[in-house]
């Protein structure tokens, strides 16, 4: 296992902070550390009912019938509930941030109209006293199905013969829609330059595919909802979401009910990751609600997260590439096919921004393809399609580099994107910091490390994502002692109270520890978009930043009504007000926060803010491994992540995001998979077989935080959730390849992957 | 309705006395009758690690354990670490050592943690990592967990 | 004047051409010049009276909350690319 080994950060960022930068606790910690946080699992109300879904034990199949009959007439049960009890959307569609989607696919993924597109699909749900009642009863629910021949991967679904998911299922090709029904929902293409002409004029081309396997988010806290419909016929739902705005307008349509009767309050969320942006249960136990009179309370199993939420898709690329001599790209072609599971949108799109965005590449093609499966709908996962995507392209890079005899990392730096580079679907980059993170990689003792020893080797890759701006709402009260109480709608799965309010601080110059950040209801903040896209620390942090602005202008104006002078009279700087004229007049921030009741309105500051100046984030890994020829298994000998966070709000989190980031790519690159059979059935719906990396299969993950300010954050700060998860699949794969020198096509690249890749290469077949 | 058991047992030095049906766990008990939420579900099938508690003297997963085996058994739960208003060692280093994110798998690593300090004063990594392996965490890559479990060590032998 | 670039799959829409110098002073105002010029590209864009919410506006390589309302000036360039917000 490695020393501990945190380089000093390589600053780039120049201006200095009081607050923003360093270390303080957070605000949640305590409650978190001793029990007391109230997850969503951990609501409870008088008369509350247990949930428990039906869920089909079929890939894909025609529901004939469904008799509750026998199951409403069990003596605890309070109420049963199918499809039909949902109002039919017809074509409307919805949108809910994630772009347009057709309600009805919402709707029928929560509970299943006419068919069953995946094992784990929700058929039906009852409500009964407690939940082995509930469960007893679920087994009494008698559904007749026509089985339907299944298809499992994208290349199987784009067959012309194949089984078809959706009879309407139209695809759209470059933006348009034809008429073409088939299993592709969306076919889109980017182009910049000329193709062939970038081809003719390489001296190396290398061309090659890749097959990634569907993985999940795998948040330890499973998907969890409390709803009580009212006798009023409000309706209030206390669940574990990434965007409780999201829950509330998707529940409201559903439902078919006006937004302002829906309220959703966020409890404490177990990470999500992506996966807890979609909505599954939370309308189902509305309705149980609204049929019981009680409220209801469901709780997923870990065999129903893993088989009827997220995944995040699997996909099969084909890369093309073509260099100089020299190492200059000057042509690259991308194919990629993503598996949307049984609704269309599976994260391709993204994936397409992402496949080349690193390098500057005068002639590129990328052709994307959207395809449903019958597999569980996808969801979002860490920035979504990127790490797939650069699996592929990073892991072409690395074999241009041997082939051509050039340092991987100098090959990269030849080539990255800067500002001004134009991106393959068009706009330019603004300021970036890919060089810088490649940089830092060369630089670092790790990269000249000697690495000694049989089967062992070293891999390099890097990764990018967009990160996401959008809408956030924050409000700030002055207490009368001087602190301050700010309240946010971004749910916080990772210190995010802490790092919005530190940003609030550092405007007013107060400690962080003098803020009181809360996490709200529906009801009582502004519109929040989710906890996703890297955005929190960003976009809310932007708006904790504009409301703490408004209370500075405001306690400024009080100050002047004080004082008796023109507002312009008064300064304010480091928490302290003061008269500009030079004489001895000063307030601290609370000696003028006691006098707000005496002076004037109480002080309010409020912000709503959709920025623009998104920063994207580049993130690099260097990974030692040691390959067991035996039995294939890689282990892990050191791992340094990289990452542009333009300025570290609290340099502990944006740590902590690195190092969970990369360990889910490393688990993503080596262990995760779902392994179906050929009827769709996911064999390996637990936590003991869908293997996710243990404290036992790593060593210590090193993080280099590099700062290159994000002009479009007035502290520079870059979203970091993301981009730390998409170099570890190439990164492990170049290093397996150092090892044992075998080209890996696929992952997981578990010992059975690894194995068979030594012995396709020694020529052996047993 | 099954016909209730009554269970007399000790939880964070307190004699409790519950009824239970035979087939409940010890984790279900413990969240939804005794309110004791701070013990975690991520899996009830003993591979998280989020439910762990002690229970005379080990570390167990409540999810395996069936609640009239409490009869007559000492359990800790999260909610016993702290000492009144005094927050462990491991509880204070894992606040100063950000090792939680989303917190859901915390109160599990902190009892898991605390008897492994409570019979080890000083492990190594690889011991901390041994012990811990059965404890899933998905957002902090586990760093920032076994250095706060080492910080805690550290801690504890200097105030003996 | 601002300049709309036009992705590969729509140029059948525009003759061929990849750029087009547009006036007006917003994105709308673009939009509704471009279409004048070349119909066609509305219904790509556009669902009613409002961008697909899959679409996103970029003007000078930055994506606008605003979009169609984004205030241009001579030598803006426009992009129209894929809406996205991540996990
Ligand atoms: S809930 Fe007991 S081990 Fe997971
Ligand atoms: S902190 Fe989220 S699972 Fe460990």
């Amino acid at each position: 296992m490695s020393e501990q080994s945190y380089e000093p950060n390589m600053v780039l960022s120049t201006k200095e902070f009081d607050v923003v930068g360093k270390r303080p606790l957070r605000h949640d910690g305590v409650d978190k550390v001793t029990g007391r946080a109230i997850y969503g699992a951990d609501v409870s109300m008088a008369g509350l009912m247990h949930g428990a879904v039906l869920r089909s034990p079929h890939a894909h199949a025609r529901i004939k019938s469904i008799d509750t009959s026998k199951a409403e007439a069990h003596p605890e049960v309070r109420a049963v509930v199918t499809s039909t009890d949902f109002v039919d959307p017809g074509d409307k569609t919805v949108d809910l941030g994630e772009g347009l989607t057709r309600l009805a696919y919402i709707r029928n993924n929560v509970l299943a109209r006419d068919k069953v597109l995946y094992r784990g699909h929700a058929v039906a749900a009852v409500a009964a006293a407690s939940l082995h009642d509930a469960l007893e009863a679920l087994e009494l629910i008698e559904v007749e199905y026509d089985l339907l021949p299944p298809v499992l991967t994208a290349p199987d679904a784009m067959k012309e013969d194949a089984p078809l998911l959706h009879e309407n299922l139209r695809m759209m090709e470059f933006g348009r829609p034809t008429d073409k029904v088939s299993n592709v929902s969306d076919h889109f293409r980017h182009e910049k330059g000329d193709i062939e002409q970038g081809f003719a004029e390489a001296d190396l081309i290398v061309e090659r595919e890749f097959d990634t396997s569907t993985v999940h988010q795998g948040y330890i806290e499973p998907h969890n909802t409390t709803a009580l419909w009212n006798n009023d016929d409000r309706i209030h739902i206390w669940t574990s979401t990434q965007g409780p705005f999201t829950i509330r307008d998707t529940t409201a349509a559903i439902l078919d009910k006006p937004v302002s009767q829906v309220r959703v309050t966020p409890t404490e969320i177990g990470g999500g990751f992506g996966g807890k942006i979609p909505v599954y249960i939370d309308p189902v136990a509305a309705l149980l609600s609204k049929k019981s009179g009680h409220p209801v309370k469901i709780v997923m199993s870990r065999a129903e997260v893993l088989e009827g939420t997220g995944p995040t898709p699997g996909s099969h690329l084909k890369i093309k590439m073509g260099v100089k001599s020299d190492g200059t790209m000057m042509a690259a072609q991308a194919w990629l096919a993503y598996e949307a599971g049984a609704y269309p949108g599976a994260m391709v799109v993204p994936g397409g921004m992402c496949v080349f965005a690193a390098y500057d590449i005068p002639n590129v093609t990328i052709d994307g393809y959207d395809v449903v499966v019958n597999k569980p709908s996808t969801a979002a996962y860490r920035a979504p399609g990127a790490t797939n995507a650069a699996f592929a392209t990073e892991s072409v890079v690395n074999e241009i580099a041997e082939k051509l005899g050039i340092d991987p990392l100098d090959l990269r730096l030849k080539n990255a994107s800067k500002e001004g580079t134009r991106r393959a679907d068009g706009p330019k980059f603004p300021r970036i910091g890919c060089v810088e993170v490649i940089e830092a990689m060369k630089n670092h003792p790790h990269y000249s490390a000697p690495l000694d020893g049989p089967n062992r080797g070293r891999g390099v890759a890097i990764g990018f994502w967009f990160n996401a701006g959008l809408p956030s709402a924050c409000n700030i009260a002055v207490n009368p002692d001087g602190t301050i109480t700010l309240v946010e709608g971004s749910p916080d799965i990772g210190g995010t109270r802490t790092s919005v309010a530190m940003q609030a601080a550092e405007v007013l110059g107060l400690p962080a520890e003098k803020v009181s950040p809360s996490v709200v209801d529906t009801d009582s903040v502004g519109f929040t978009a989710v906890t996703g896209g890297s955005r929190v620390t960003f976009s809310t942090g932007l708006a904790a930043i504009e409301a703490a602005r408004d209370v500075r202008d405001q306690m400024i104006r009080r100050a002047a009504r004080i004082w008796g002078v023109e507002e312009d009279g008064v300064d304010f700087e480091k928490g302290v007000f003061h008269l500009k004229n030079g004489t001895e007049n000063r307030m601290t921030f609370s000696e003028l926060a006691e006098q707000i009741a005496t002076t004037g309105d109480p002080i309010v500051g409020r912000a709503g803010v959709n920025p623009p100046g998104v920063g994207g984030s580049f993130s690099g890994n260097i990974a030692d491994v040691e390959v067991d020829p035996e039995t294939g298994k890689v282990t892990i000998l050191r791992f340094t992540a990289f990452q542009d966070a333009g300025k570290a709000i609290h340099p502990s989190y944006v740590e902590g995001q690195m190092q969970g980031g990369s360990v889910q790519g490393i688990g993503w690159a080596l262990n995760e998979e779902y392994f179906m059979n050929a009827e769709g059935k996911m064999m390996n719906s637990s936590l003991l077989d869908y293997r996710m990396p243990t404290s036992l299969d790593l060593p210590m993950i090193d993080t280099v935080i590099i700062e290159v300010a994000n002009p479009g954050h007035p502290f520079g700060a870059r979203g970091v959730g993301e981009a730390n998860i998409v170099p570890p699949p190439a990164a492990l794969a170049n290093a397996i390849n150092n090892a044992v020198d075998v080209a890996m096509n696929r992952l997981p690249m578990n010992p059975v992957a690894v194995m068979e890749a030594i012995w396709g290469k020694n020529g052996a077949t047993d | 309705m099954p016909r209730r058991v009554h269970v007399q047992t000790t939880i964070n030095g307190e004699e409790i006395d519950f009824l239970c049906e035979p087939r409940q766990s010890l984790l279900e008990v413990l969240r939804d009758v005794l309110g004791l939420t701070g013990t975690k579900e991520g899996c009830n099938d003993g591979n998280c690690g989020a439910c762990t508690v002690i229970f005379d003297g080990r570390i167990v997963t409540a999810c395996l354990v069936l609640a009239v085996e409490a009869e007559g058994k000492q359990i800790t739960t999260v909610e016993g670490i702290a000492v009144g208003r005094e927050l462990h060692p491991i509880q204070q280093c894992f606040l100063e050592g950000a090792a939680l994110q989303c917190g859901v798998c915390t109160p599990g690593f902190i009892v898991a943690a605390k008897s492994l300090l409570d019979q080890d004063n000083n492990p190594s990594e690889d011991k901390i990592r041994l012990w811990l392996a059965n404890n899933l965490c998905r957002c902090t890559g586990y760093d920032k967990i076994v250095r706060s479990v080492q910080a805690a060590a550290e801690r504890m032998q200097e105030a003996r | 004047m601002p300049i709309i670039f036009i992705p590969a799959a729509m140029k059948e829409l525009t003759a061929g051409a990849a750029e087009i110098r547009v006036g007006g002073s917003t994105v709308r105002e673009a939009v509704a010049e471009l279409e004048a010029a070349h119909p066609g590209i509305r219904d790509w864009l556009f669902e009613g009276n409002r961008l697909k919410p899959s679409i996103a506006v970029a003007v000078d390589g930055v994506v606008s909350p605003i979009g169609l309302l984004q205030h241009v000036d001579e030598n803006s360039e426009i992009h129209f690319v894929a809406a996205i917000s991540g996990g």
